[in-house]
């Protein structure tokens, strides 16, 4: 068993670090009927011991610094962190503020970026089969010593 | 020696059948509610894959929690929930361990794996999971009950009728099914008691409405908050064998015919027929209880959830009894 068990079995955190709460609407529209993410295998956990990936919207606040680094180191190995917003990658509309830490890549280390402000739920189920993509060249370079 | 070997082996495709079986329940559980929200819904074997995960993922026991205790109540639950299809009769076979083993013996083994699930999350020394952990005792106190109940009046019903006859033992149940023995109002009172009993399901399972000790989205997964990797999998069979062990109480007690004695059939099909008809059996339970209840509600609170079973199925468990009994006064 190595890591494509995680292939179609992908468990997700999703945790807010001070977003406007448009791209966290979107993630639960991916879960909705009608795209459904639950047909790849992928579910929102409630708890960041049982997640696979760490989903991250908000610039991250000074107050939210500390948190996200607790709930990443919260998650058991192998996790990807997969960004959804322009705010978390770039800090979007809220570029240079006076209260930020942010974006996310500052703070914890970032697999994928989906951008958007908000993306659109095929973009961020988009950004899940990237996950997939690295944790297999991940695999790969196991089996050759890379 | 030979005997020992035998039974070995055999409780051990018991304990595998039980385990694969509760599995693909818990898959077609999950793909069926995902139709009912016109989803599509995972793969039915979406539990084998996640299980398979969750088995390469890192197992964290948190720095401040009592490690034996958090390690080994997973363990406790998953084995004592595999243990039931010992003592009950499974896939239409009477129970292997049937000498060793009564009605009374399997109600106790169903309240430790929540009891485990309430030790361990206790020992995590996580607040959500003790806010959990004191939900599930306060539910179970409420259930425990109705089930109490339900055993009292078939174990009285067969005293009655059978006198010789060891009430508690499923041989006797089996062999007497308990729609038999009652007429007219008392056929009433079994139906209220099989209400109850499968009123009571959810919540044993810690399934909608009453997956009030893990509420996701309230107390962050409560009992199975710090669980991660092989442990949390342990956790997670233990609930979908649970639930395929609660369904085949309730086939047992309820509903005990076995589909070759219409048939007269020879004997290997009887056995392949008898499966089926226990599978059959069982998931119709579990749609009626589990699926169509789970996908139609939402959760309660605790103190809402006590006081549905400790006032409403209690009461409805009793009128059940009194049904009964006042059916053996009008037969005297
Ligand atoms: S990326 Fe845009 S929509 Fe998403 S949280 Fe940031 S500001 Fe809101």
């Amino acid at each position: 068993m190595g890591l494509d068990a995680l292939k179609r079995s992908l468990w997700v955190f999703h945790i807010n670090t001070g977003s406007c709460n448009g791209c966290d609407i979107e993630i639960i529209a991916a879960l909705t009927p009608r795209y459904d993410a639950e047909r790849f295998g992928v579910k929102l956990v409630g708890s960041p011991r049982h997640a696979d990936v760490l989903l991250v919207t908000g610039p991250v606040t000074r107050k939210m610094k500390e948190r996200l680094i607790r709930a990443y180191e919260q998650m058991p190995e192998p996790k990807i962190v997969v960004v959804v917003g322009n705010c978390g990658s770039t800090g979007g509309v809220f570029y240079e503020s006076y209260n930020l830490e942010g974006p996310i890549d500052k703070i914890i280390p970032v697999d994928i970026y989906v951008p958007g402000c908000p993306p659109r739920p095929e973009a961020i189920i988009h950004g899940l089969a990237k996950a997939w993509e690295k944790l297999e060249g991940m695999k790969k370079c196991k089996q050759q010593n890379l | 020696m030979f005997n020992i070997l035998h039974v070995a082996a055999h409780s051990i495709f018991i304990i595998t059948l039980a385990l694969l079986l509760s599995l693909l329940f818990n898959g077609l559980e999950r793909k069926l509610i995902a139709r009912m929200q016109a989803r599509i819904g995972p793969p039915i074997i979406q539990p084998f894959l996640d299980i398979k995960k969750l088995f390469i993922k890192e197992n964290i026991v948190p720095a401040n929690s009592i490690k034996w205790l958090f390690n080994a109540m997973p363990l406790v639950a998953l084995a004592s929930a595999l243990l039931l299809f010992l003592y009950m009769p499974f896939a239409g076979m009477p129970p292997l361990l049937q000498a060793h083993g009564d009605l009374i013996l399997v109600l106790y083994l169903f309240i430790i794996p929540p009891l485990a699930l309430a030790i361990g999350a206790f020992a995590s020394a996580s607040p959500y999971a003790s806010i959990g952990a004191q939900r599930e005792i306060v539910l179970m106190m409420s259930y425990e009950f109705v089930l109490s109940v339900v055993v009292i009046a078939f174990a009285w019903l067969l005293s009655f009728s059978h006198a010789g006859a060891y009430a508690f033992s499923f041989d006797t149940l089996t062999a007497y099914p308990i729609w038999n023995l009652v007429d007219g109002i008392g056929k009433l009172g079994v139906a209220l008691l099989l209400v109850s009993a499968l009123a009571v399901f959810p919540a044993k399972v810690a399934k909608l409405p009453a997956d009030i000790s893990e509420a996701k989205t309230e107390i962050a997964e409560g009992v199975l908050v710090e669980y991660s990797g092989r442990n949390l999998a342990l956790l997670l069979m233990a609930q979908a064998v649970q639930a395929l062990a609660f369904a085949s109480l309730i086939v047992a007690l309820f509903f005990p015919w076995n589909i070759s004695a219409f048939l007269a059939l020879p004997s290997i099909f009887a056995l392949i027929a008898d499966f089926i008809f226990f599978l059959v059996k069982t998931f119709a339970i579990m749609f009626a209880s589990l699926i169509l209840v789970s996908a139609a509600t939402a959760r309660l609170k605790v103190d809402q959830a006590a006081r549905i079973y400790i006032y409403y199925v209690f009461l409805l468990a009793l009128f059940g009894l009194a049904f009964i009994g006042l059916d053996r006064l009008l037969v005297m």
